[in-house]
């Protein structure tokens, strides 16, 4: 934590609900603490229990909470992949990360400056992110000899003399606090010992100056219907409130003020909520209905539970029996004239893979979104990585070339959603996009576009004719498109399928020079948007030592490390990869302007391969895949190594 | 405006038809481009859904609009353009193979969803365009170019998986009965909800006369039972019929027992389990049933109800306004 006075900007709070609702003037009755409070410009913080321990809840309102007093937030969920996973054991531990800054950020953070941990497992997996001289808050009621035996600890961790040498230890027995805080509400032990994290919460909510208006404002909503269990949270997020104002562990607490952000009204987003968004504002900006095929997979589920809830928006879901025919019936929606999208992950794509090939070759318009995790087969499903690429570019028989986009954060999601659509209609071929577990999960400040300040996307069917001109249902336009003719158009029947087609008329073709020619049209078609996306913008200098590339959810991490290498005076400047194929016109003038290029990227040196082979140029590769993201200091060291 | 009456000829597209001489196929796209112009619906309101084999080419025939896709998928196409657009008639041509192996999955699950589309399977037992392997339909101990010894596979009854699915209607026919293939097409078109017509289709080539106990005119009276609603079952110019004694059929000599102990045919019991009684009988023991197993109405298509959700969702909610959604819940201002 640095000291540091910020300027303040000006703040407004905007709640959605309004404050006249009965009985909800109890919450402008909020305590200030009386002691000493230290002015830091951001933190990072991470609560760490097991997967039933409600960390994720937790996690989210401190987010929002801390997106409301106008800071800048990131965010990194952690959760194992089994939805219960034995209880107390180091695998059944659930964390969430997140930094809140009075600055500009792009990471959630690499070091963490406080931790929660509500058991023996979660503390013993999560210490070694913690920097010395940190605040660890314990919930020392968790800490007993069934814990450490499922935890697979000796003794105690939190008595080994290390643990007070090097950090700030808070032991607090949370579950007794609890149950002694909610007594009065009849509850029993099991649903009392639920309230914890609302105490944890309370707590760390004390501990940062938060407001916890916002959070009453929740549990209000959620469990309106019980209002004892209402009442019950309630009274543990107060305590634990209170606990942290009168004990005398702790002497001061932390205050974080506003980040100056751009003017305008922000909202908290998340990736996949952004991608969903963007899909229902692209479908409106082109007056079409959506329609999103899919089959539930880790981490893209999220968007289907997203868009199922717009229906009012014309949107249709369909839950299809396999990833197989999630594609297909995308592409039978496309045929039939509608915005049509399906989303997996990586081992989903790998069973799509012949569908969009044949999307690819009737030549219609659609999108296919992997949100990556890492692999390969079923790989790590909650944790994130970049190693779907070259599956992205290449995963299909034959000569199949494709768009490929990649948002470089949650909220960039949303543009890269509309930016999809746009090239899939007006160049008639499937696009992906190549979003990851990092960004979906993750959630930062958005600013709030309106609608109606966003460029239309025009897609024009052909009219119907009673000519008997035969129709050509593979005449090109200046895109080298075909015409998007969709049936109940009189005149216009025409037969499209996998089987090579003749250009013009789309007839069936074994035709040797019809081959070669359909095979380069469809790449010349995807290689010629290069000429109708921004030239590619590099942050620093156009030259000098060292360019570091990446691309999708690595923009964070990687901005942040070549912001801070430019302080420290290297001649460093990023370039930032969001259109991955075609690649922007100016790339390899850029890659030639440096000394040295580096690509920065969670897998074994996907893009570095294509760059290689497309500009013959020789780059290094910053390469990681342990299912996590990369901290700003270890780019650091490694650009650092590179110059 | 009086709409242009249209002949079998004009569902014809220019592209020469490519099937070996003597194929059933013929047959089954001749009754198809009679019947349509029957239906009443616009050759522009027309798709044709194929997946892959010798069938699946079958779009490329119909001057409407069609789609030759990818092996064994052809339902799940179906799916999201009926979904999107319920005013079109959309038909899925489809095979043994097509639909029983590489597509099992999106056969029954179509099904299940009933989807308001026709389902023609061209059941020959054999694969045809791969050149003569055995095919979930071919009969154990069939000798093919993949099973010199004889197949070992238990054959897939596809009438039977579709009942199982609870289809709402289940019907079979011969390419050879191009008068029954007609009207049980068009009755498949009629109804709403899935229809699945199996079709008894010879390929000369590679599984000649496989069927021929009931394609060959003089043999079919003998093993073939016509179906027809509310109508004893009764074959062989009416001296046999089929009797239910328990919880199974049996044969019988029509002037040995009194006429009211032969089973009445009802297509329209909800409960398959008469009619998955039907769908077993098989020759040489039983003679085979065709025409219309099962035919239940009322039951809500699956494209129906995805767009009422929308329609209702938007009754109570009002069309969606993305700038209310995207200010809705936590907002905050920077001036």
């Amino acid at each position: 934590m640095i000291l540091v006075n910020q300027q303040i900007t000006h703040v407004s709070l905007a709640g959605s609900r309004p404050t006249s609702k009965s009985g909800h003037n109890k919450l402008h009755m909020e305590a200030t603490t009386s002691k000493a409070v230290r002015s830091v410009s951001g933190i990072t913080v991470r609560l760490a229990g097991d997967s039933g321990d409600g960390m994720q809840l937790l996690g989210t309102q401190l987010t929002n909470t801390s997106a409301l007093a106008g800071n800048d937030v990131a965010t990194f969920p952690d959760f194992p992949a089994e939805i219960r996973a034995p209880r107390g054991t180091r695998a059944g531990v659930s964390g969430f990360q997140v930094q809140f800054a009075s600055e500009e950020i792009f990471t959630p953070g690499d070091v963490l400056d406080a931790l929660v941990v509500m058991n023996p497992a979660a503390m013993v997996t999560n210490l070694g992110d913690l920097r010395k001289g940190g605040i660890l808050i314990a919930n020392e009621d968790g800490f007993n000899e069934k814990e450490f035996k499922l935890a697979k600890v000796e003794s105690n961790p939190l008595e080994a003399n290390v643990i007070e040498e090097t950090y700030r230890l808070i032991k607090v027995p949370m579950t007794q606090l609890t149950r002694e805080a909610v007594s009065e509400f009849g509850l029993g032990v099991k649903i009392a010992d639920r309230c914890k994290n609302f105490f944890a919460m309370g707590l760390v909510y004390w501990l940062f100056g938060r407001s916890l208006d916002p959070t009453l404002r929740f549990i209000r909503d959620k469990f309106g219907k019980k209002p004892e269990v209402a009442a019950a949270n309630e009274a543990a997020l107060r305590a634990g409130w209170a606990y942290g104002e009168t004990t005398e562990a702790f002497g001061e607490s932390y205050q974080v003020e506003a980040a100056e952000l751009t003017p305008g009204t922000y909202r908290n987003i998340m990736g996949n909520q952004a991608l969903a968004w963007g899909l229902i504002t692209a479908s409106q900006l082109s007056d079409k209905d959506l329609f999103y095929g899919t089959y539930p997979i880790t981490p893209a589920s999220d968007i289907l539970h997203e868009l199922t809830k717009y229906k009012n928006f014309g949107v249709r879901t369909f839950q299809a029996e396999d990833e197989i025919a999630a594609v297909c019936s995308t592409i039978g929606a496309a045929f039939g004239g509608g915005m049509a999208v399906t989303a997996s992950s990586g081992p989903g794509i790998a069973l799509k893979a012949e569908a969009m090939g044949l999307g690819m070759i009737l030549e219609l318009p659609m999108i296919i979104i992997n949100v990556q995790r890492g692999g390969p087969s079923t790989g790590l499903p909650t944790k994130t990585e970049q190693s779907d690429l070259l599956q992205a570019m290449f995963g299909r028989n034959g000569e199949s070339p494709i768009p490929v986009l990649a948002p470089q954060s949650p909220g960039d999601c949303f543009d890269v959603a509309i930016e999809a659509w746009r090239i899939a209609t007006q160049c008639m071929v499937p696009v992906m996009i190549l979003s990851d577990g990092y960004i979906a999960n993750g959630s930062e400040p958005w600013k709030i576009p309106s609608f109606d300040e966003l460029p239309r996307i025009e897609i024009r069917h052909p009219e119907g004719t009673d000519l008997d001109e035969p129709f050509l249902p593979y005449a090109r336009d200046e895109h080298l498109a075909r015409p998007w003719a969709i049936p109940g158009t009189p005149g216009l029947m025409h037969r499209v399928g996998g089987l090579e087609k003749e250009d013009g008329t789309g007839n069936v073709s074994y035709d040797p020079a019809n081959h070669q020619h359909m095979t380069n049209t469809r790449a010349d078609k995807v290689a010629k948007i290069s000429d109708r996306i921004p030239d590619q913008e590099v942050y620093g200098d156009h030259s000098g030592d060292l360019l570091l590339v990446s691309w999708g959810g690595t923009y964070g991490a990687c901005h942040t490390a070549v912001k801070r290498s430019r302080e420290n005076g290297h001649a460093v400047s990023h370039l930032h990869l969001r259109y991955i194929n075609p690649m922007p016109a100016n790339l390899g003038e850029l890659l030639g302007s440096f000394k040295r290029v580096a690509v920065a990227e969670l897998n074994q040196g996907q893009l570095r391969m294509l760059l290689r082979s497309k500009f013959l140029v020789d780059c290094q590769g910053i390469n990681k895949v342990q299912g996590k993201p990369f901290t700003v200091s270890e780019l650091i060291e490694s650009i650092e190594e590179l110059l | 405006m009086t709409l242009p009456v249209l002949k079998a000829s004009d569902f014809a597209s220019d592209q020469d038809v490519r099937w070996c001489p003597g194929c059933g196929d013929y047959s089954i796209l001749a009754q198809m481009k009679k019947v349509l112009p029957d239906l009443g619906v616009p050759r522009e309101k027309t798709v044709f859904i194929s997946g892959i084999g010798c069938s699946s080419r079958f779009p490329y025939y119909m001057n409407t609009y069609g789609m030759h896709s990818i092996h064994g998928r052809a339902p799940a196409f179906a799916t999201g353009l009926k979904s999107t657009r319920p005013d079109l008639m959309v038909w899925v041509i489809t095979g043994d193979g097509d639909a029983l192996s590489i597509g099992g999955n999106h056969f029954i699950h179509l099904l299940r969803r009933n989807l308001d589309i026709n389902v023609v399977l061209f059941n020959n037992r054999i694969y045809g365009l791969t050149k003569g392997q055995y095919s979930p339909t071919s009969v154990e101990g069939q000798v093919t170019k993949s099973t010199p010894m004889g197949s070992i596979d238990h054959p897939l009854q596809p009438l039977s998986v579709a009942l199982a699915a609870e289809a709402t209607f289940v019907a079979r026919s011969l390419d050879a009965h191009v008068k029954h293939l007609g009207e049980t097409l068009k009755r498949a078109a009629e109804h709403k909800g899935t229809s699945l017509v199996e079709v008894y289709q010879n390929c000369n080539v590679f599984n000649d006369g496989a069927m021929a106990y009931a394609q060959e005119k003089k043999q079919r009276a003998e093993n073939v039972i016509e179906l027809e609603h509310g109508k004893p079952l009764t074959f062989a110019n009416g001296t046999k019929g089929i009797r239910l004694v328990g919880t199974h059929l049996e044969v019988v000599e029509t002037s040995d027992v009194p006429a009211d102990d032969l089973l009445i045919h009802d297509e329209t019991d909800p409960n398959p389990s008469i009619q998955m009684m039907l769908a077993r009988m098989s020759y040489p023991t039983m003679p085979e049933p065709i025409g219309v197993l099962r035919a239940v109405s009322g039951v809500p298509t699956y494209d129906e109800q995805i767009n009422q959700q929308v329609q209702t969702a938007t009754e109570k909610k009002g069309r969606g306004d993305l700038n209310q959604l995207f200010n809705a819940g936590d907002t905050w201002s920077v001036q």
